[in-house]
């Protein structure tokens, strides 16, 4: 049994509060229907089983420090979507806006399709705390950004329109993690510290079981298994401005 | 007698850092809608600003008189109105006066005089400029001369409406469901380097143009004193006020296409020019050179009204958010989605512009589409 909340015309720090008060009392499935712009759902919850799905544009900071549930939003998404997220896993069945898993330390982002500016940036990973966000259309300027690790993987399938998948400044600062990027970019967007490759075994073997599950979330019915057309993107120096104020 | 001053003018060189919130869209048919309309999208928006500024712009709002310019001026107290007006019946002729209406509401507890003036520069006047050039120097005169009054907007067939509040108590001080318009502007205000005031609060508004801006002007120095060479003259300590002013300069008077001028306020970047094709970057190097005081550096998203449209803006970067919407015969844009599906839920399209891009929504033609980039 879930439980539903309807939040047409609630102010976000009620509504919030009532999400917390259901997963407090143990419920652990949540539908909000009508949200439209209501900002930090799900924000730093931490709850390990829960599942939330929304019904609505969602506002800023969807899914902020959250740590451990799903929130499956089935229209587009505003800015800041898991914004330094710990761990869960948010789905967007549409598009999302600017600086999506932003500062992200671990858990899972799949956007449908594209993204804004600044999507990934100063993504962070430790160990085996590595965090992945999938976007399945293009993105802005600035993917990326500052990258210090985790997987972030860009799929292109909206790209008809654009020349290049991804937009200019894209690794730029990135030193750490992993970037794939499938269809045709600018080569020139590439940030100087970082240079794409081939993919190898390992990195096919790592895409696969979340290029899958991506694919089943969303009923893809494209090929998106076509490792020919993927290049991976990491850093070629871990340390770019070492020398900065060394002469 | 306690005289509270509205008509502030700090006198310390101010900007405007903002988290604010801006709407707009345009009816491409001409259709007219009252202030609720707006009003209802700004409300979804409330956290964006803190109270302390909100204010719209509307078109087509004053049809029976749509050939005359429409002055609203605010005045710190009713006795500050006849010092305008004696000046007003030396420089124009005048064919309406009126208060502009206001409904008391709790959350404005104190409040300036605000008047509509409808009028024309006279036939026989000396030297023989234009109209329009004729009436920015009336604007001018008034802003910085008259101590306890300025001009809040000064277009035909359109109007300002702005002041201290959230922009949902300013549409009800002003009854802006009493008002039918076919372009709506809004913001909501958070400043944060500039105390907030009535003059301080967007739009900001020149002859037909209004500008409702998200961000802030880090060259307003610059461009504040470029635009002291052609007459312009920044009175109201907001950065936003320039951007309104350069685009009467370079879209009224130098004539450049709004492609032009947004490539002005957002220059491409120079290792992008380089890539252009030679006649590309020859005339891009031109623009920077010739405008480079009139460049607008800093985060911004602004959308500019005039009476033929609608414009959307971002920074070469995108520091500040912005979507755009069509449905039907209407273009949307704002800070956030949720604002444009409060007021039309279902829309055709909706999309990001890129940063530095121009969105162009004209009157008379279809509703912008997704350019091929």
């Amino acid at each position: 049994m879930s439980k539903t909340i309807d939040a047409k015309g609630v102010y976000y720090a009620q509504l919030n509060e009532q999400v917390r008060e259901l997963i407090r009392k143990g419920e652990k499935d949540i539908n909000i229907v009508n949200v439209n712009g209501q900002r930090y759902i799900g924000g730093g919850v931490e709850a390990q089983d829960v599942k939330i799905r929304i019904q609505g544009v969602t506002g800023e900071d969807l899914g902020a420090f959250m740590e451990g549930p799903t929130i499956e939003v089935m229209n587009n998404a505003q800015d800041g979507v898991g914004n330094t997220m710990n761990d869960g896993t948010i789905i967007i069945r549409g598009l999302a806006g600017d600086v999506v898993g932003y500062g992200m330390r671990g858990g899972k982002i799949f956007i449908r399709d594209d993204v804004g500016y600044r999507v990934g940036i100063h993504m962070k990973g430790f160990k085996d705390k590595q965090p992945v966000l999938v976007v399945g259309g293009c993105a802005g300027d600035f993917f990326g950004e500052y990258q210090a690790g985790g997987c972030l993987i860009l799929l292109g399938l909206t790209k008809s329109r654009k020349k290049s998948v991804v937009g200019d400044y894209c690794g730029t600062g990135m030193h750490g993690g992993v970037m794939y990027i499938r269809g045709d970019f600018n080569e020139n967007f590439l940030g100087k510290e970082v240079n794409h490759f081939e993919l190898t075994q390992e990195d096919t073997d790592r895409l696969k079981p979340i290029l899958d599950e991506f694919a089943c979330t969303f009923g893809i019915t494209e090929d998106i298994l076509d490792y020919d057309r993927y290049r991976k993107i990491i850093p070629v120096s871990t340390r770019p401005y070492g020398s900065l104020y060394a002469y | 007698m306690l005289r509270k001053s509205f008509i502030r003018r700090p006198e310390h060189y101010g900007k405007d850092i903002s988290a604010c919130g801006v709407i707009g869209f345009i009816h491409h048919d001409k259709k007219r809608v009252d202030g609720s309309v707006i009003r209802k999208s700004m409300a979804n928006m409330h956290d964006r600003g803190n109270g302390l500024g909100g204010g719209f712009a509307a078109y087509g709002i004053y049809p029976e008189m749509a050939d005359k310019y429409a002055l609203h001026i605010m005045y710190d107290t009713k006795d500050d109105a006849p010092e305008v007006e004696k000046y007003l019946e030396s420089k124009l002729d005048i064919y309406k006066v009126e208060p502009i209406s206001i409904f008391e509401v709790p959350a404005i507890p104190s409040y300036p005089y605000f008047k509509r003036y409808f009028v024309l520069p006279p036939k026989d006047r000396f030297p023989p400029i234009s109209d329009n050039d004729y009436m920015v120097n009336v604007v001018m005169h008034i802003n910085v001369n008259i101590e306890h009054a300025f001009v809040v907007s000064s277009g035909k067939n359109m109007g300002v409406f702005k002041g201290v509040g959230f922009p949902e108590d300013i549409a009800d001080f002003f009854r802006l469901d009493e008002y039918d318009g076919y372009i709506w502007t809004g913001h909501n205000r958070f400043p944060t380097n500039t105390p907030g005031w009535w003059g301080g609060a967007h739009p900001f508004a020149l002859l037909d143009w209004s500008i409702v801006h998200n961000g802030e002007i880090s060259s307003y120095g610059t461009n504040r004193r470029y635009l002291e060479m052609f007459g312009y003259q920044c009175t109201l300590q907001t950065d936003t006020e320039v951007v309104a002013y350069l685009m009467d300069l370079l879209v009224r008077r130098h004539e450049l296409s709004f492609e032009h001028a947004a490539a002005v306020f957002a220059p491409p970047f120079w290792k992008d020019i380089d890539q252009m094709p030679d006649a590309q970057k020859n005339f891009y190097t031109k623009l920077r050179m010739i405008y480079s005081a009139a460049a607008l550096n800093g985060p911004f998203a602004f959308l500019m009204g005039y009476s033929e449209g609608l414009i959307g803006l971002n920074d070469r970067v995108k520091l500040r958010p912005l979507v755009v919407a069509t449905h039907d015969k209407t273009t949307y844009m704002a800070s956030e989605e949720a604002a444009i599906r409060e007021i039309c839920p279902e829309v055709d399209r909706l999309w990001a512009p890129r940063a530095g891009r121009p969105i162009i929504a004209k009157m008379n033609e279809e509703p912008v589409s997704l350019s091929v980039e």
